[in-house]
């Protein structure tokens, strides 16, 4: 099989706007008669959702929270990148679009991405009119800030509380759907596979959180709005819950999975305080505007931070990226971090922190300033920590955060299997080898917003309207297939728990797949997550039955996922012989230690192809053609 | 530490539910209650037993999910969720009592685990401003005076806990109903649904069976996001401005 991007001809600012014309079009009067079902209600869930059931779409929106509204989208802190240019500071479209290409480090398609920036703006008009209450000035307009890998100030923010509130926006545009009629709401529900008849996505099946049951849902397309798969490190800024599975079971079904080994580590989380961890908190990139990094120049250097003098500090981001300084984009900052912890000159009691201090901003803004921009980061500081912020420098560490790679898309947004949709961050498409921050916000938007409403009638228009019921064979089969999965988890009967097996894989993952890749340990770590895996299906301690509310079956369901997953990810690690953005393998490094990207050999998308149980899986290549940009060094210095 | 919990363990819906006491000996202070709980469940686990199910998904204080009820207060002694509580708010030997959110239109569903899906209800009555996707005025168009701003996103990080229910004694629900009908009264995007929108959101809440408020104070006094009463005074006047002076007939819809 042939990737095909399907991205348009013509010049790149003509692109979307063209294609937007030749796509084919429902007319309102068939709109009704198409089924969709739309999996997640995070930012790309819901606002597809609602954008879709205001047009006329027939909408079935699942999530297994108890409601739409805790989609993880809402814990994103810093906030919106938009090309509004309203600080007149040289912002335009294009660049926005240039940021964000040479910010994934050129792995990334051009006319995904410029498309994303172009309709950034209206993502602000559509979510303040929503009422959206974002930050304003004192003359009522909205106000901006910098953020991490750009050098205009065009992030849109809530406090420290964006994604909550852009959330609540999309949530309350799909609860007016669901009041409509348009939209049939299925909460604590979570998808277990996905319906393939006569090569079209058809479906889905799923199990009733509550009471265990399995049912079987059709419809004419199928969205994937299902997020990333940081928890397959199991300590990740993750929310507990958010899981593989959906996205995993529709690759085993023909969806093809790009680059999964691009995984982005933030790198300002608060850093883990003992075995009994169960998440990391990540702390806003935002603080970097205002913070500065730094460890002690010796290490043995261990006063209090407040009393090391100037002298004996190293600030080694403003001394490495002067021009970027702290605001260097996050893998950078999350390598530095890790470079002067492995030359011990990490601190607080692991080794493994940084600081982050705000005593010069407090002395020149003063602490009322500091604490309106960031009152609420501070506040969840110190109830984790039990320090305050405002007195000694904050310790950080980097953490999984969010995961670039995710389904193949072509630039409809649709997977390798047609009529099955991947939006959001569950699809690979528009941060390539590294995320800027403020983008996911914007790409969760833009996908449900404004690109699906287009793109899915040129799908359906193709198709007749025509239901399949869900007592067709192939739903049946699904339906077996999970129930069989499931018993086999109920009477295995071992002596592991899925945390056991969870964590031990997770650490597997973090010490060789994560910050600093190479190829002798993505060996070791494949061997141990396959001989895991296996242990898991002979091991595994699941309690009770499928009949009622059974929180292990569900871990372990989705841990199930993740051990597949995992050795994906090593795969794809071990054959990018590059480093590139948030995937550094150690062979492949500068003199100076920047990452070393090899655009003759590796400026494609590895898309893999799922091929039955313990076999090896297929790599496709999508070549990624530059006619805009120039590949360069990405230099923040 | 050692702490001593006594959990509410209830099967399902139809189970009557009772509290079991549970022993920890090696409790770390620096651990979240939610932590201890996982450990607790390890051990369960390990044992053969059912682990406690409870609520909790993003552990950072935001998506209103964690839900426990403990020692007689919503989320603990401190106003935060309880995720964001460590055990270092607790002492060496102590005894924590650890129930489900209580309130009729809560039912419990497992354990520590209850149904709130009421509130999704009350925000489809009502809790939106009707534009569909694709509007076209600039963003900037709109200038909204920054106190008018700020107070509208004061009332809008309500995370939909529904703490606030479970502190009452009457288990009303007005400190959430108020949250987002005065962030969308203060709006001026907000201002064409103003008086639908209040009608609509307080019949559902009534229908639902929540409770009437008697300014006692106690849901601002647990609101992990500390939101305001100061709301619950301005739904009132709301509500009582749209029944007087309603422009709409809009009875015949809310009895539908």
């Amino acid at each position: 099989m042939k990737l095909d991007s399907k991205i348009p001809d013509g010049p790149l600012a003509e692109k979307w706007y063209k294609h937007k014309f030749n796509l084919k079009l429902v007319n309102p009067a068939n709109k009704r008669k198409y089924d969709i079902i739309v999996v997640g209600t995070g930012l790309a869930g819901a606002s597809a959702a609602a954008s879709l059931a205001e047009l006329g779409y027939n909408v079935k929106a699942f999530c297994f929270q108890d409601s739409p509204r805790r989609a993880h989208s809402i814990a994103a802190q810093g906030g919106i990148n938009a090309a509004k240019n309203y600080q007149n500071d040289g912002d335009s479209v294009f660049r926005l679009f240039y940021d964000t290409i040479k910010g994934g480090d050129f792995r990334a398609r051009e006319a995904n991405v410029y498309r994303l920036a172009e309709v950034s703006v209206n993502i602000i008009d559509q979510c303040v009119a929503q009422g959206v209450p974002f930050a304003r000035e004192y003359g009522g307009l909205l106000s901006n800030r910098s953020f991490g890998g750009s050098q205009v100030s065009r992030t849109f923010y809530a406090a420290g509380q964006t994604g909550q509130q852009l959330l609540l926006g999309a949530y309350s545009a799909l609860s007016r759907q669901i009041a409509s009629g348009k939209v049939q709401m299925f909460t604590r529900t979570e998808m277990l596979d996905v319906v393939v008849i006569d090569g079209k996505a058809r479906g889905i099946v799923t199990r009733n959180l509550v009471t265990g049951k399995i049912e079987s849902h059709s419809a004419h397309a199928v969205l994937l709005c299902t997020g990333g798969y940081s928890n397959v490190f199991f300590l990740s800024t993750n929310a507990m819950g958010s899981n593989v599975t959906a996205a995993w079971r529709a690759h085993k079904k023909g969806a093809f999975f790009g680059n999964p080994c691009f995984t982005q580590i933030h790198p300002t989380c608060i850093p883990v305080s003992g075995e009994h961890q169960s998440k990391l908190t990540l702390m806003s990139e935002s603080l970097r505007n205002d913070g500065r990094v730094w460890v002690p120049k010796d290490p043995s250097d261990k006063r209090r931070p407040q009393d090391i003098p100037e002298h004996d500090r190293d600030y080694f981001l403003e001394r490495k990226y002067p021009s970027f300084g702290n605001l260097v984009p996050r893998d950078i900052a999350s390598r530095s971090a890790k470079e002067v912890c492995d030359q011990g000159r990490g601190v607080g009691a692991s080794g493994l922190a940084v600081y982050l201090d705000f005593a010069d901003a407090i002395k020149r803004d003063g602490k009322k300033k500091i604490e309106e921009r960031y009152g609420n980061l501070f506040d969840m500081y110190q109830q984790i920590t039990g320090e305050n912020p405002y007195e000694t420098p904050m310790r950080i560490y980097p953490a999984v955060h969010y995961t670039m790679g995710g389904l193949w898309v072509d630039y409809n947004l649709m997977t390798t299997v047609p009529g099955l949709y991947a939006l959001g961050e569950a699809n690979f498409s528009d941060h390539g080898a590294n995320r800027l921050g403020a983008s996911a916000l914007m790409q969760g938007l833009a996908d449900g917003y404004f690109v699906i409403p287009y793109t899915i009638g040129d799908y359906l228009a193709g198709m007749a309207p025509t239901k399949i019921g869900t007592d067709h064979p192939e739903f049946k089969k699904a339906e077996e297939d999970v129930k069989a999965q499931i018993n086999k988890l109920l009477n295995i009967n071992g002596k592991k728990t899925v945390d056991q097996f969870h964590k031990e894989m997770g650490k597997i993952m973090w010490d060789y797949c994560g910050m600093a890749r190479n190829a002798e340990g993505l060996k070791f770590a494949k061997k141990r997550i396959q001989e895991i895996r296996e242990e898991f299906w002979n091991n595994i301690k699941v309690t009770g039955t499928n009949e009622e509310l059974n929180i292990t079956l569900e871990k372990a369901l989705r841990v199930a996922d993740f051990l597949e997953l995992g050795e994906l990810m090593i795969d794809d690690a071990a054959h990018r012989e590059e480093s590139c953005g948030g995937h550094f393998r150690e062979e492949y490094q500068t003199p100076e230690g920047e990452a070393e990207r090899n655009d003759e050999k590796f400026a494609y998308v590895a898309a893999w192809e799922y091929k039955g149980a313990n076999q090896a899986e297929v790599l496709h290549k999508e070549e990624l053609v530059f006619e805009n940009v120039k590949l360069t060094k990405r230099s923040y210095k | 530490m050692k702490i001593t919990l006594k959990v509410w363990r209830q099967k399902n819906a139809q189970d009557k539910g009772k509290l079991v006491t549970y022993q920890l000996n090696d409790v770390s202070p620096d651990m979240s209650f939610l932590e201890m709980f996982d450990v607790l469940n390890e051990e369960l686990l390990l044992k053969g037993e059912d682990p406690i199910a409870f609520d909790h998904d993003c552990r950072e204080g935001i998506c209103g999910a964690c839900s426990m009820f403990i020692n007689g207060k919503p989320h603990g002694p401190l106003q935060t969720t309880t995720c964001q509580l460590h055990m270092r708010s607790f002492k060496d030997g102590d005894t924590i009592v650890v129930e489900p959110w209580r309130a009729k239109p809560f039912p419990v569903l497992k354990d520590l685990i209850v149904d709130r899906s009421a509130f999704d209800r009350i925000m489809q009555a009502g809790g939106y401003i009707s534009v569909n996707t694709g509007v076209t005025v600039d963003a900037n168009e709109i200038p909204i005076p920054k106190s008018i701003a700020d107070e509208a996103f004061s009332a809008a990080t309500c995370i939909g806990c529904g703490a606030c229910v479970a502190a009452c004694k009457n288990a009303s629900a007005m400190l959430f109903v108020s949250a987002k009908v005065s962030q969308l009264a203060l709006l001026p995007q907000g201002q064409a649904e103003r008086k639908r929108r209040v009608q609509k959101m307080v019949a559902q809440m009534d229908a639902e069976g929540f409770g009437a408020c008697t300014n006692t104070g106690a849901c601002e006094a647990e609101c992990p996001k500390h939101i305001s009463i100061t709301n619950i005074a301005r739904l009132n006047r709301e509500y009582l401005t749209a029944k007087v002076a309603s422009e709409e007939m809009i009875e015949d819809e809310i009895a539908a």
